[in-house]
């Protein structure tokens, strides 16, 4: 019992990040009909400019590392936003009228581009940064396990909490997620009726690029080491989440990211933790064969 | 207001217009009528940008809005109301109001809200509802409603009467000549349905094949035999598609 809460706990935590990377790739194959194959990279950045800007910032303003988390919090959201809306401008938006494959090998291409620029401009080795929040609670205890929250889980969860209620706020409730709603149902209208869908477009990829940024600041602190390939792995099982949950979809993004960030969890504690991504990409699998449309996604209906 | 000259579109390689040349002027509801692939839908579309225009011009008070961006367009005072209705079928209808008022002043857009709904009560009823869910004739109110909000100063529908009982069609028209009237509203309607839109227009065109063939005023074109002959004689006075 102590062991599963413990690995729900990890799984949760994992899945939070998932998540947030999944929201990206959903949002954009919603409004476009295209995936991003090069959001993994815009994650991986993310993780590389919270790392920077947070050496920078406690070497500059002191030791204080709150004041150097919020530094590269906001920077890393700010400066990988820039980069999103780098790659949809020169990447993506040349190539809007074109068959559906070419944004596509442009995108793997992106990915290429973007993890050989880190390669070469970081070098290719593992960039630790020492555990910032040690520490954390203990739960529960019994058979010789104890059951432990740590403090950076629980500012992982609640993080990601905060920014999906944002997030779900401005889609739902204000005038740019009206204009990317309408914009993602039919193109077409929302420019008849005046809404200047290029910049939709671009805002769209802005806010799952800054997701992502969060996640790759996330990762950095969770896991203590980043290196120019972890974009490809975390990219693809963020896919994987978005699939699940039914491409397209908000909620399911969400849903899709916490379950496989669970799956992975509880392989990796009950079966083997070397087959924890066959688990993942299992289910992609299983997913396409028997529910394309995912958890929550809508069959695509043929317009009358 | 509305000026098309020489206009010629179409898709890809298909050409749907040769030469287009009509105006519509400031406070008159002008038709334009002609059977099905004549090439209606595409001339309006090509006033609003998609497709572009491949020769000629389209002059909205004087100014060349021919190569201008779409979203730019209805920030002009163009709106349209398009073919099939195009109703975002996931958000309510209160939300496809307020696409409607993107291009409009939002300083008047309460104002606006209040009018579009006096007009079409029924929306008022259903404004929590998805806009997928609604009917037909509701779904083309909305169009209108859609289209009106952001004060246009020209209102572009494309077949209003398309696949609605001939009760919701003659209503839906009473409505296109009350805004006309009680707002000044410059309409140009594309129609199918002659006997209906040549009643209510002030004058006419006839688009065969992609060229416009007859204009006049609407009781010049009903009273014209080959139109009868066409477009009204065997249709069930036009109340049927």
């Amino acid at each position: 019992m102590e062991y599963f809460i413990q690995q729900l706990i990890n799984g949760l935590t994992l899945g939070a990040i998932y998540g947030l990377i999944a929201i990206g790739y959903t949002m954009v194959y919603g409004i476009i009909r295209m995936i991003n194959f090069a959001h993994g990279e815009i994650y991986m950045l993310g993780a590389f400019i919270s790392l920077i800007a947070f050496l920078v910032a406690t070497t500059l303003g002191g030791a204080s590392v709150a004041f150097g988390l919020l530094i590269a919090l906001v920077s890393t959201m700010i400066l990988t936003a820039l980069w999103g809306w780098a790659v949809e401008r020169l990447a993506y938006r040349p190539l809007r009228n074109a068959p559906k494959l070419a944004p596509l090998i442009s995108a793997i291409g992106m990915s290429i581009v973007l993890q050989n620029f880190s390669q070469l401009s970081q070098g290719a080795r593992v960039k630790p940064l020492p555990p910032l929040f040690k520490g954390g609670i203990e739960l529960m205890h019994g058979n010789g396990f104890s059951v432990n929250l740590s403090y950076l889980q629980m500012v992982i969860m609640a993080l990601t909490v905060v920014l999906m209620a944002v997030f779900t706020w401005v889609i739902t409730r204000t005038s740019l997620g009206r204009a990317q709603r309408a914009t993602e149902q039919d193109m077409k209208m929302a420019a008849l009726l005046g809404v200047n869908t290029d910049r939709i477009i671009s805002a769209t990829f802005i806010m799952g690029a800054t997701l992502a940024a969060v996640a790759g600041l996330m990762v950095t602190l969770y896991y203590g080491v980043i290196d120019f390939y972890i974009g490809f792995l975390a990219g693809i099982k963020a896919f994987t989440a978005a699939v699940l949950g039914g491409i397209g979809s908000l909620p399911g993004a969400m849903l899709g990211g916490l379950l496989i960030g669970l799956i992975e969890a509880f392989w990796s504690g009950y079966f083997s933790i070397e087959y924890k991504d066959v688990a993942v990409f299992a289910i992609l699998v299983l997913v396409l064969l028997f529910r394309p449309t995912g958890l929550l996604g809508r069959p695509e209906v043929e317009k009358i | 207001m509305l000026a098309v000259e020489n206009l010629h579109s179409g898709y890809g390689r298909i050409q749907a217009l040769h030469g287009i040349d009509l105006e519509v002027k400031q406070g008159e509801i002008v038709t334009l009528i002609g059977a099905n692939g004549a090439g209606k839908t595409t001339l309006l579309m090509t006033i609003c940008g998609a497709p572009r225009a491949s020769k000629g011009r389209v002059l909205l008070d004087g100014q060349d809005i021919t190569q201008m961006p779409m979203h730019k367009i209805a920030h002009l005072g163009l709106a349209h109301s398009p073919e099939g209705r195009r109703i975002f079928a996931r958000m309510s209808v209160l939300e496809n109001l307020q696409m409607g008022g993107v291009a409009g002043d939002p300083a008047h857009y309460a104002e606006d809200l209040a009018k579009v709904l006096a007009l079409f009560p029924r929306l008022q009823e259903r404004l929590n509802q998805r806009g997928g869910t609604l009917s037909g004739g509701e779904q083309q109110m909305l169009a209108i409603g859609r289209a009106l909000m952001s004060r246009p100063r020209v209102l572009l529908l494309d077949e209003p009467s398309l696949g609605l009982a001939p009760l919701v069609v003659r209503h839906i028209f009473d409505l296109i000549r009350q805004i006309n009237r009680d707002q000044g509203m410059t309409v140009f309607l594309v129609e199918q349905n002659a006997h209906h839109a040549l009643k209510l227009a002030h004058r006419g065109y006839v688009l065969v094949n992609g060229r416009v063939t007859l204009a006049g005023t609407g009781a010049e074109l009903l009273a014209n035999p080959e139109i009868r002959a066409h477009y009204l004689e065997g249709g069930a006075h036009g109340e049927t598609a």
